[in-house]
């Protein structure tokens, strides 16, 4: 039997301890002594989050495929233990050969959230590993970041030796191959980093260098020496349908987040969402064949046992051929225990339908996410949702017997006045009146039941509002107050809950999202005064992020309170993401005045992602 | 045809709950493709039950359970599919065809249950630990300390030790275990460290759990047979 890192006493003393044992089904276990390379795969979050994960699932299943490499899983401890293993000196481990981090060739860390960062130094720290990239030798292994977040990697820069730009399925066979070359002619670290800013995608922060004029904004970034690539070019997967898909995925003992089977129908988004990142960094959209998911739900869901499956992708109801995959999953599953999960589904008489199958209306609720609570607005944010729409779709749930519907609105976007803020309320009314207008008192099942929940609008790069200013955390509750007293004051208000998000966690994650490289500093002085875990909101400690900006002098408000120009240099601007600067301008006018861009099936806009030839910009179009 | 499951939990699956080891098998069953049946209803669940819970940290080689299957199917090819999807360190050991019906419900069933306990290297209690094990439990009356939802009282288990053993370094213990009489092999051994006077190290010992039976006899004539036997291997 594998020997595990922990022993008894531990593994029975802290919470959970199925976290850090491994051996789930479906795990991969190697003999080391044949393998070339180890790679150790991190979702800097804790377990039940990170299994939850598709994307490293994907290349986890992708890398052990080949015979020379041995991926293997590690998750950020929790608290608990990870207060265990600094006092007694325990090295992170991998959960398949429970070895430690420290003697791998890679660690590999996927970003997808910025309030993650002070995890991936936990990662790092409790592995034995130097934080700093400037400060690893030779024998440590070489620190990889992927995923969202490192379309701008600035604020992580110093800490990873490389950075993955796209969707990871395309060039990771390349940087594997050319590891080993590079072993075999014993190169050192150096000269691997070197030969890998050659391929397509690689980011190597420590071949580029960034001056600031006096008033803080970016002066330059250039490479520091030549043949080093300028721009960084997004790497995307082309042909969805032909791309690797696992005929597997590992199963937890433990309940995960989402412990299901996921299946990724498409990539992207046609709509064009102006707050919306993931809508812009990953054009173009790209299906996925119909016949093909069908396969894989079944290879899945036998080779998982899992009793769900989930659609998964940016605005479901755009996929052409999702009544027919919808359709079959129902037949082939439903009476085999297995249930269908179908987030994201526009609301309409044919999501109705479909939902009155796969879950039981009494139990389930609607869900619209407008985004905005007037018309103005949502056409500044270019959410092609009208009211009419909203209330037509209620009214036809309310009629098939729902009475629960959940809202979902951002407060703080561009342009927005107290009148943007109140319409959220009204909408909210007009939704409770349309339940009492339309289903007669006796076949009325109790109140209806309305949930408003709103976040603080974050702007993000390589989005038409990459520009905004955010607002002080005063601002933003002053916001959710004037929503809330403006429910207060309508007639159904006892029909109508209202929830919002934390302002300091926002404005935090305004900073990390738009920061450059002088927010590795605050990271981790914040870390190392005890910041971990701030996507939990019992674990976040603003105090510790405020300590931290005084100490590295580094100014918060400039960084979220400040509107840049269009002109300015963007930490993020070295990257080619697809969608050019100069769409992404044109989009921020169109918004300030008020104009709506149509969605990729309707018309093209240019965007720039054509140059991939793929997807629906290759789609015919009348 | 209802169909009895014995397995064994073994190695780091002793981290594995109780509701976790039960939905684990729920989807065993899936990948093993195995025609099990389920409830009527909006959401149909897979028709089967657990005998006797093991906590966290113990280990077994004879933890049950039964399930209701749509089709029938030779026992021996449910334990060969079952097998070819099994995590390290979880076992089947045997499928046989049990009676239907509510009274042949494994849990309760179950009326008894041997266990292994071995004390860590180390942290004996005592060096004479044996002597005195064997002094503590030949005592008329055991008196311990019980903790349940609603109170704290004071149970003599001495009835409720069926058997004792030791050989070599192990304690051979078999206990009560229906749900009216339940006794944990770690009520014995925590009430004899207080019956020493001493204060135990953490996770000074470790609990195997080795068979579970039910009670064909009665009260005063106990005779214990394995659930196994309760039925038969089919074709
Ligand atoms: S190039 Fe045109 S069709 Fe393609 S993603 Fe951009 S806007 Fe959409």
């Amino acid at each position: 039997m594998r020997k595990l890192a922990l022993n008894d006493e531990i593994l029975l003393e802290i919470e959970s301890p199925a976290r850090y044992i491994g051996g789930e089904v479906n795990s991969v276990m190697k003999d080391k002594a044949a393998v070339d390379i180890r790679f150790c795969m991190c979702f800097p979050d804790v377990y039940e989050i990170g299994m939850s994960h598709l994307g490293i699932q994907i290349l986890y299943h992708l890398f052990n495929q080949r015979e020379d490499v041995w991926c293997e899983r590690v998750y950020s401890p929790w608290t608990d233990l990870d207060a265990i293993m600094r006092k007694e000196n325990i090295p992170l481990f991998a959960l398949e050969s429970q070895e430690p981090v420290k003697n791998f060739d890679f660690l590999g860390i996927t970003i997808q959230y910025e309030m993650c960062y002070t995890n991936i130094l936990q990662i790092l720290d409790l592995a034995q590993i130097p934080l700093r990239a400037s400060q690893r030798g030779e024998e440590f292994p070489i620190v990889i970041g992927g995923g969202p977040c490192a379309y701008n990697p600035e604020p992580l820069a110093p800490f990873f030796d490389l950075f993955y730009i796209g969707e990871g399925e395309t060039v990771y066979d390349q940087l594997l191959d050319t590891y080993k070359a590079n072993r075999q002619a014993h190169g050192t670290k150096a000269d691997f980093l070197r030969k890998a800013a050659q391929i397509p995608g690689i980011y190597v922060p420590s071949l580029y260098k960034e001056t600031y004029n006096e008033n803080g904004t970016l002066a330059s970034f250039s490479p520091i020496e030549e043949g080093v690539p300028e721009k960084i070019q997004k790497q995307v997967v082309v042909d969805m349908t032909h791309s690797f898909y696992p005929k597997t995925l590992v199963v937890p003992f433990i309940k995960a987040t989402q412990d299901r089977v996921t299946l990724e129908i498409q990539r992207g988004c046609i709509r064009g969402c102006r707050f919306c990142q993931a809508g812009m960094i990953y054009r173009p959209t790209r299906e996925k064949d119909v016949e093909r998911l069908k396969e894989c739900a079944r290879e899945l869901i036998l080779a998982t046992g899992h009793e769900e499956i989930s659609l998964t992708s940016l605005s479901s109801s755009d996929y052409s051929q999702l009544e027919e995959l919808v359709n079959y999953l129902i037949d082939e599953f439903k009476s085999r225990g297995v249930n269908i999960s179908l987030p994201s589904l526009r609301i309409d008489a044919f999501a109705l339908d479909v939902m009155s199958k796969v879950q039981d209306i009494r139990k389930s609720s609607l869900t619209f996410a407008p985004e905005a609570g007037s018309q103005r607005l949502r056409d500044v944010i270019n959410k092609g949702l009208t009211e009419e729409t909203i209330l037509q779709g209620a009214r036809d749930a309310f009629l098939g017997g729902w009475n629960k519907v959940k809202l979902y609105f951002m407060l703080g976007l561009p342009t927005e006045t107290e009148d943007d803020m109140k319409g959220i309320a009204h909408l909210a009314e007009k939704i409770a009146m349309e339940y009492y207008d339309t289903v007669p008192k006796e076949k009325r099942n109790g109140k209806v039941q309305i949930t408003v929940s709103t976040s603080f609008f974050v702007p993000k790069p390589f989005t038409p509002f990459q520009w905004a200013a955010m607002y002080s955390k005063e601002d933003f509750l002053g916001k959710a107050k004037v929503v809330k007293e403006e429910i207060r004051a309508q007639l159904n208000q006892k029909s109508i809950r209202y929830n919002w998000h934390e302002a300091d966690v926002t404005i935090l994650e305004g900073f990390l999202a738009r920061g450059d490289r002088k927010a590795a500093d605050v990271i981790e002085t914040a870390y190392r005064k005890g910041a971990l875990y701030d996507a939990w909101s019992e674990t976040f400690h603003w105090e510790i992020w405020m300590d931290a900006f005084k100490e590295t002098g580094v100014d918060l408000d400039f960084y979220t309170l400040r509107e840049r120009s269009t002109d300015e240099l963007l930490p993020w601007d070295f990257i080619d993401a697809g969608v050019t600067k100069e769409f992404l301008k044109k989009e921020w006018k169109r918004a300030i005045s008020e104009e709506m861009t149509p969605n990729c099936r309707m018309k093209c806009s240019g965007c720039g992602a054509g140059r991939y030839k793929g997807g629906v910009c290759v789609e015919s179009k009348n | 045809m209802k169909v009895r499951i014995k397995f064994a939990k073994l190695g780091a699956m002793k981290f594995i709950g109780h509701l976790d080891t039960m939905r684990y098998f729920q989807k065993a069953i899936r990948r093993a493709d195995i025609p099990i049946a389920y409830s009527e209803g909006f959401s149909p669940h897979m028709i089967m039950s657990f005998a006797a819970p093991l906590g966290v940290g113990t280990t077994s080689s004879g933890e049950y359970f039964d399930m209701q299957l749509a089709q029938d199917m030779p026992t021996r090819e449910i334990v060969e599919r079952l097998n070819g999807t099994m995590a390290e360190g979880m076992d089947v050991l045997s499928a046989v065809r049990v009676e239907d019906g509510k009274a042949s419900k494994a849990m309760s069933l179950v009326a008894a249950a041997d266990y292994r306990v071995t004390f860590r290297e180390g942290k004996e209690f005592t060096s004479d630990w044996k002597e005195k094990l064997k002094e503590y439990i030949s005592q008329p009356q055991i008196c311990v300390f019980k903790k349940t939802k609603r109170s704290e009282k004071t149970v003599d288990i001495k009835p409720y030790i069926y058997q004792f053993a030791i050989q070599g370094d192990k304690i051979h213990l078999q206990l009560a275990a229906a749900s009216s009489n339940y006794t944990k092999p770690e009520q014995v051994m925590d009430g004899f460290a207080q019956w020493l006077g001493i204060e135990q190290k953490p996770f000074s010992y470790m609990v195997h759990r080795q068979e579970v039976y039910a009670d064909n006899g009665n009260e005063e004539n106990h005779q214990f047979v394995t659930l196994e036997s309760l039925g038969e291997e089919v074709e």
